[in-house]
């Protein structure tokens, strides 16, 4: 029988690619334009932080392009520690849990092309966002070294096997997993491995303080120093090839053997994973459609949280008790919230190893002003929670609307539940951070009362807004709720979060630069107008962004149509 | 045309299908009868190669699908209970890629799905995304890309689902024509009537086993029923449902 070409199987991938693209273009101007300055604010930024550093580098003689080789052979190792995690769990849905399985596999496509066609698929969704990023790291070098236009290409061929083999590899290990336990319990597991392992990344990395290995009188004598930069992080490992393949370009001595150690490594591997793929899909695809054989019995939130709410209406309490039940059951729903708890530890140590307990008493001054400028980023960061958290509630709820649409309950008491069920552990977590950190920073009181009295006001409209964008720019096809916030209506939200943020620092910034002012002359603290005047624009800007959001999405969702 | 020998499915400790042993001839129209979770779907899901027995095999013509899975499923069209299509896909683009799966291209299946395209009234939206497709639509288009190969047996798992009467009536003409042309359908329904006007022989399925199988009459003779409706050989087979229990659940008057 003639065997369709792996491009044939692909086919409907692309077309559906290119049929968004037409949509989106139809849509008009606003989206691409917004995606646009947003990815080259990013590009931009991270091309000048790469550009200002080897610019630096190439300035320090001898040592200079040991540092850049380092610099880029720690960066490429990242990439490929963070892709094979990555792929790991795309592979899961690519190759066990997409429901165009059924239709690939009952038709007579040989196991090859269908393994080449859904590692293809996996490689693609996993490394795209790390294959952008290396783009400008890449230029970076590219200009520094004068590697001229060819060290484009070049480049492309040396990233290019870097992507596969860990794709290669983590469809691989995905295959082994659910050849042993069922895949819904496996994407279960990769979820909190995934996510437990990239906290454990982002804590030891933070740990270590890396900012101290910048101190060269760390080490013994200069001659130790070299040493370690000469060193290869391991000779075996492909991103340490990558990065002697480019690194030997652009200092114009080519050398062709990493670069064709890379290339036959990865078509090694591409063979082994196809082979492994032949022994154990079928197997792996029928475990894959069996159930968890999961039993829930437990009635912990009836007993706690249904208790506690009994005063509620019967139907919001049992919406509240709907949610939160899901949030649990749902591994890749609540194990995100490992990763919420390495970040919020390495923020409060990031604020602990502040240098400004070091040697002499710093002035009031300065703790107050990092103080104030703290409940930015606090903000910042309970507004990147809400987004990941509150943001997708409205959108998931669409494939269910029929059955809240039908039933007599009020969209009123589906917000207002939904609201709540996220801004209370918002708020802890708000009041937990801020507090911290600032008893940490040893602030005087005043600010103290001040930063806690903005972040609640903060985290009230920032959840409010979360949910009002949610209901405005609804995501109702999307079956993965972490792919929500990076959509259109996720930045949207979290823009305007931004203007929010700014707009309460300034109004704030009139008492508490009164406040500095009265510290740095040392007279008692007034009470004036102004000053009470200020904070009620404040409370009246949170509490703005509060009601309309939730009265704008309380629209939206009544002229929803399913 | 279609042979199961001592097929079993395990999920765990619970035996969905439990060592059915059957046989579909050429030009034979077979219907698999069951209440919900009797083994209907994994058995057809299994047949598809889309699940592996835990034992016992299947053999599509000469060709077991799981030691010979290319040919046999090269005879095979496919309709699940479930189905999924490209949504971003037209309906032209998706039965291109359906054929392309099977190794068929060119002129010929221009023609073919022109033609399916027209029989199923989906002409005027050979073109429109699926996505802007009715569940009815949707249904016709999946019906269409089994057909598309000219498979040797049809398995379809609830195929009247979701169509209008018109498209129902027609798919059945479509199924006797299509085993009157000597080729095979095997397909699983809850609508008794259907299955009694279509089908040359039945299995009802009970616990992942085969609780009678045959034609009509065969089916009366092996109850010793008498001249009763399928409905009512079904319900004795399957155990029915208590009248009494009914009325409790259902309550008084409001």
């Amino acid at each position: 029988m003639k065997q369709p070409t792996l491009r044939h199987v692909l086919q409907p991938k692309w077309r559906t690619a290119l049929q968004r693209l037409r949509e989106e273009r139809g849509r008009g101007w606003g989206r691409p334009v917004t995606l646009a300055i947003v990815g080259a604010a990013f590009w931009i930024a991270a091309y000048g932080v790469l550009y200002r550093i080897l610019k630096y580098f190439r300035g320090v003689e001898e040592l200079g392009p040991l540092l850049a080789a380092k610099l880029l052979g720690l960066v490429l190792l990242s990439f490929v520690s963070i892709l094979i995690l990555s792929n790991v769990v795309t592979a899961l849905s690519s190759f066990f849990l997409a429901r165009d399985l059924d239709l690939l596999v009952s038709s007579p496509v040989d196991w090859l092309r269908l393994y080449l066609a859904k590692l293809g698929e996996t490689l693609l969704h996993s490394s795209w966002m790390v294959a952008l990023t290396a783009i400008p790291i890449l230029t970076a070098y590219g200009v520094i070294y004068h590697g001229g236009w060819l060290f484009a290409p070049y480049a492309v061929l040396t990233i290019a096997p870097l992507l596969v083999l860990p794709a290669v590899v983590g469809s691989a290990i995905t295959l082994v997993l659910v050849n042993i336990f069922p895949a819904r319990r496996t994407r279960d597991l990769l979820s909190i491995i995934a996510l437990g392992a990239a906290g454990g990344v982002v804590l030891l990395f933070r740990l270590v303080r890396p900012e101290r290995l910048a101190r060269p009188e760390g080490f013994r004598n200069l001659l130790d120093f070299i040493t370690v930069l000469r060193t290869p992080t391991s000779p075996l490992l492909p991103s340490e090839w990558a990065t002697q393949a480019i690194m030997s370009q652009l200092r114009g001595a080519f050398d062709p053997l990493p670069l064709a150690l890379l290339w036959t490594t990865a078509a090694g591997f591409v063979t082994l994973g196809a082979l492994m793929h032949r022994e154990l899909f079928a197997q792996g695809f029928t475990k894959a459609q069996e159930g968890a054989e999961r039993f829930v019995r437990g009635g912990f939130w009836r007993w706690t949280i249904g208790t506690a709410l009994r005063p509620l209406p019967v139907a919001k309490r049992e919406f509240i008790l709907k949610d939160i039940r899901l949030f649990f059951r749902d591994t890749t729903q609540w194990s995100q919230l490992i990763l919420l708890g390495v970040l919020v530890v390495v923020y409060i140590f990031n604020v602990k190893a502040l240098p400004l307990f070091s040697g002499e008493q710093i002035p009031h001054f300065y703790v107050t002003l990092v103080s104030f400028l703290n409940l930015g980023l606090s903000g910042f960061v309970l507004a990147s929670i809400a987004a990941r958290f509150i943001f997708p509630a409205i959108s998931l709820e669409g494939r269910h609307m029929w059955l809240l649409r039908s039933s007599p309950l009020d969209l009123r008491a589906l917000l207002w539940s939904k609201y709540w069920v996220g801004t209370v552990p918002l708020l802890g977590l708000a009041l937990v951070l801020t507090g911290v950190t600032n008893v940490l920073l040893k602030v005087p009181p005043f600010m103290m009362v001040v930063s806690l009295a903005a972040i609640s006001g903060l985290t009230l409209a920032i959840a409010a807004m979360a949910l009002g964008f949610g209901a405005l720019y609804p995501q109702f096809e999307t079956e993965n709720a972490a792919q929500i916030p990076t959509s259109f209506g996720g930045l949207v939200f979290m823009m305007a979060t931004i203007v929010l943020l700014a707009g309460v620092i300034l109004v704030l910034s009139g008492p508490v630069s009164v406040y500095l002012n009265s510290l740095y002359t040392g007279r008692a603290v007034a009470m004036n107008a102004r000053m009470v005047g200020a904070f009620a624009v404040a409370a009246g800007i949170c509490a703005a962004a509060t009601v309309v959001p939730l009265r704008v999405g309380l629209q939206k969702m009544e002229s929803f149509e399913f | 045309m279609i042979r199961l020998e001592n097929l079993t499915k395990l999920y765990g400790s619970f035996v969905a299908v439990d060592d059915i042993t059957l046989r579909v001839g050429r030009g034979e129209l077979f219907g698999f009868l069951g209440p919900n979770g009797a083994g209907k779907t994994t058995t057809l899901r299994m047949i598809a190669g889309i699940l592996r027995p835990s034992a016992g095999r299947i053999l599509i013509g000469d060709d077991d699908v799981h030691q010979s899975p290319l040919a046999a499923k090269q005879q095979l069209g496919f309709i699940p209970d479930r189905p999924f299509v490209y949504e971003k896909l037209t309906g032209a683009e998706f039965l291109r890629f359906v054929a392309g799966l099977y190794g068929q291209e060119g002129e010929s299946i221009e023609r073919r799905i022109a033609e399916l395209l027209e029989v199923f009234e989906l002409t005027s939206w050979r073109d429109e995304l699926v996505e802007a497709y009715s569940h009815g639509m949707r249904q016709k288009l999946i019906i269409s890309s089994a057909l598309i190969h000219r498979p040797a047996c049809i398995v379809v798992d609830e195929p009247m689902v979701g169509l209008d009467p018109k498209a129902a009536r027609l798919l059945k003409d479509i199924f006797r024509q299509f085993v009157g042309r000597g080729g095979t359908v095997l397909m699983s329904t809850h609508t008794l009537e259907v299955a009694e006007a279509m089908c040359d022989r039945i299995a009802i399925m009970q616990h992942g086993k085969i609780a009678a199988c045959g034609s009509m009459d065969e089916l009366r003779r092996q109850t010793a029923a008498g001249n009763v409706s399928l409905e009512e050989l079904f319900l004795r087979l399957t155990g029915g449902v208590q009248v009494r229990e009914l009325a409790e659940v259902l309550g008084g008057s409001p």
